[in-house]
């Protein structure tokens, strides 16, 4: 139900971000790190920046370029982002727009329990602000590129593809090799009963390599978008 | 005619009656033999069968009653896995979906005539026949082994009691004693095997017995995922484990059963174990249906059927394919491109462009575990490689703890779909 509400406002960020990408000239601007500052506020609730920033609901946010997730020792991480982390997942401007656009869509059961931000410029404004307190990012301004939005995202219509389902089913039979059809999960994550299209999506965050794993990056990454939605929508099916 | 699953509960009874009874409405079910209950035959049957539902009917030659895999069988030497769990029974395929097991060997194939002849006596006709055998070793690849020695010198190489052999062998070494491998030249099934093998031979040792050596004679110059695994022995087993190459004359080995030795280029090595690992060819049944070239079988990249006859198709080990390694991954992914094929050319349901994967793991010592995977597309001569991956050198210990989760995720996984 969650996965509902929040993969209804990743279409609309997903439509909305085609728009600024396409618009050749906006591609390249920085982000408005004043006007990030006050889109920070909503992420003040849980996190910590600047000086004395501690860990609280979320762990402090300094240095969060370019380090991996989970990486603060003491704080007590979701499993998932655990996993993430583990799996080499680096806090970049891609995967930072990713989890601040939609949480749930990058990091599966992640306990950042945030709606997400679904104006892309929103995010680029934030991610500028953010960067700021980035050490990496402070000490070398040249070799840093400068917040902006990601270049080659979602298009909205890979999410209205119409999935063929018996296709899915032909090609499921490559993930349950790995992936057990009852949706029992020791080691690799369950995949049955996910709903459309935050299968679709996740699958493309692999595909584009925005997701960590070798694994699936592979797998993914040789399926076409009807690939994407054939598999989906045969997984949907799965009880 | 649209049927369901349930309806076959129990029909291996009746599958046997109309074995010779000939058929009685309207036209036959279509026939599928699958020889050899293995990675490539177990899923191929199960497939056919589950996704058919009842339109094809699908018979499983194989002599064993539990299939015992050979993956995790050098973790169950390493004490990380019972010999128990490495079982799997038939009843599944036979109750679920309908598969008329025999447990029998397959002994000849009439490919005129269509039938599969069984050491006890029954002749098995067939529409479509899928050869799934495995391997077997290449007669005196390593001279003074034959299998009559398999007791002495163990080669665990095929599932079951080997298995248990060399790890009791292996328990009862003397202190400081030696155990030896001969690995095997190329192309051999489970490419990292022998070195997993090794790794988990020196992890066993050095909880029980931590002065003893391991000596590694292998005629090829290098092998899979190498870096991997000697930067983990310098790690975990320092000072244990020799591996000596064809450089030093490991092309020139032979061995004492008897005298419990082994001779390296002229040089006699006394051993307490010795684990022969011979050079391999496909599963007989496959060179006596004749669609063998030299040792394995060509195949069709688009679908796993036989250079040699478009109604047999050879899955897995046995078969030569092109650039993917022969792993139970790799059988488990041809069987599922062989069933789209078969169900098409029989029934009329819609068969879709082939796709192969495999993904290998090994595990070097307790959670440090490493993989390597690729997938694969058909072309006209070959399946070829599309795009792959491999472990890096230097890891952290967390990254190599969850490559060990998946690997015990994907046994799991692969082994609930080959017996469902
Ligand atoms: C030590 C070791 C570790 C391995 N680890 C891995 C791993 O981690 N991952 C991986 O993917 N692969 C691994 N493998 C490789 C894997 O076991 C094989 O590649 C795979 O089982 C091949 O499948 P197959 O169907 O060709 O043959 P098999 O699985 O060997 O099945 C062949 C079956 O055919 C039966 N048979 C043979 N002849 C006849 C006949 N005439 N009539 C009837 N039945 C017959 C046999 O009884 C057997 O059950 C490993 C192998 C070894 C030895
Ligand atoms: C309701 C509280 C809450 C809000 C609001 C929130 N977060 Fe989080 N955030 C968390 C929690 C909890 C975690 C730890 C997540 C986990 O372990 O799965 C987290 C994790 C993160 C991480 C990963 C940190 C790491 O060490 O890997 C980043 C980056 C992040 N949040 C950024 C943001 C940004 C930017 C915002 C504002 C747009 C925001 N969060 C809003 C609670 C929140
Ligand atoms: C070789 C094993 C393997 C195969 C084959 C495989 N996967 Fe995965 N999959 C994994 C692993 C391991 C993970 C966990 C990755 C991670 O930590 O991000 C995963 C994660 C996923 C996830 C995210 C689950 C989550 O909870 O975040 C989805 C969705 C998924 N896989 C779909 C697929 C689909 C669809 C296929 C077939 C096209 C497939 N997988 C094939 C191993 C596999």
């Amino acid at each position: 139900m969650a996965w509902r509400r929040l993969t209804r406002g990743a279409t609309r960020a997903l439509a909305l971000m085609a728009g600024v990408t396409t618009g050749a000239a906006k591609a390249d601007l920085p982000g408005d790190a004043e006007a990030g500052k006050d889109l920070y506020a909503v992420c003040s609730a849980c996190h910590q920046v600047g000086v004395n920033a501690r860990d609280r609901v979320g762990p402090h946010l300094n240095g969060i370029f370019g380090c991996r997730a989970a990486a603060h020792e003491g704080y007590r991480y979701s499993a998932s982002m655990e996993r993430a982390g583990t799996d080499g997942l680096v806090w970049t401007f891609e995967t930072l727009d990713a989890y601040i656009e939609n949480p749930r869509a990058l990091v599966s059961r992640t306990r950042m329990s945030f709606r997400g931000m679904h104006d892309p410029e929103d995010r680029v404004n934030l991610l500028a602000y953010l960067q700021k307190y980035s050490d990496s990012a402070a000490n070398a301004h040249e070799a840093q590129p400068k917040a902006q939005p990601v270049a080659d995202d979602l298009d909205p219509a890979i999410l209205d593809i119409e999935g063929d389902a018996e296709y899915g089913e032909y090609l499921a039979t490559e993930c349950l090799t790995c992936h057990k059809a009852d949706g029992s999960a020791d080691g690799i994550p369950s995949i049955t009963r996910w709903p459309e299209e935050a299968f679709v999506i996740v699958m493309h965050e692999y595909k584009n390599k925005v997701r960590p794993n070798p694994v699936m990056q592979m797998m993914a990454g040789r399926l076409t978008n009807e690939e994407i939605a054939a598999l989906a929508a045969y997984f949907s099916t799965l009880r | 005619m649209k049927l369901n699953r349930r309806m076959f509960i129990g029909t291996g009874a009746a599958a046997a009656a109309s074995l010779s009874a000939p058929p009685v409405i309207g036209q036959a079910r279509p026939r599928v033999v699958v020889v050899g209950g293995g990675s490539g035959g177990a899923t191929a049957a199960r497939y056919i069968a589950r996704d058919s539902e009842g339109a094809i009917h699908v018979t499983l030659v194989e002599p064993s009653r539990t299939y015992y895999t050979c993956y995790f069988s050098n973790l169950y030497i390493g004490g990380f896995q019972n010999y128990d769990d490495l079982g799997h029974g038939y009843g599944g395929l036979a109750t679920n979906y309908g598969v008329n097991v025999m447990h029998d060997w397959a002994i000849g194939v009439d490919r005129d005539a269509k039938t599969v002849t069984l050491a006890g006596g029954s002749s098995l006709p067939y529409d479509k026949l899928i050869l799934s055998p495995g391997i077997d070793f290449v007669e005196g690849s390593v001279p003074g082994w034959s299998i009559a020695d398999q007791d002495v010198m163990p080669h665990a190489y095929k599932g079951g009691t080997q298995a248990q052999l060399l790890k009791a062998q292996i328990m009862a070494m003397p202190e400081g004693g030696t155990f030896a491998m001969i690995a095997p030249p190329n192309p051999y099934r489970c490419p990292p095997g022998p070195y997993e093998r090794i790794s988990m031979v020196a992890h066993a040792l050095s909880q029980n017995n931590p002065t003893a050596k391991i000596l590694l004679v292998d005629p090829k110059p290098g092998f899979s995922k190498q870096a991997l695994f000697e930067e983990g022995w310098l790690k975990h087993y320092s000072g244990m484990i020799e591996r000596i190459g064809p450089d030093f004359g490991a092309e020139n080995v032979s061995v004492d059963p008897a005298a419990m030795t082994v001779d390296i280029d002229g040089m006699i090595e006394e051993v307490d174990v010795c684990n022969v690992i011979p050079a391999q060819k496909a599963g007989r049944i496959a060179e006596l249906a004749g669609v063998t070239e030299g040792n394995w079988a060509p195949v069709n990249p688009a679908d796993m059927s036989s250079r040699a006859d478009a109604d047999i198709y050879v899955l897995g080990d046995a078969s030569q394919q092109g650039d993917m390694p022969k792993s139970g991954y790799s059988a488990n992914s041809q069987a599922k491109v062989c069933a789209n094929a078969v169900r098409g050319a029989l029934t009329d349901s819609r068969v879709f462009p082939a796709r192969y994967s495999n993904t290998c793991w090994s595990l070097i010592a307790t959670n440090d575990g490493v993989k390597v995977g690729a997938t694969y597309e058909p072309t006209e001569e070959k399946i070829a490689e599309v795009d792959g991956f491999i472990s890096q050198t230097g890891e952290d210990a967390d990254l190599r703890k969850a490559t060990y989760e998946e690997s015990l995720g994907w046994y799991a996984g692969i082994t609930s779909d080959m017996f469902g």
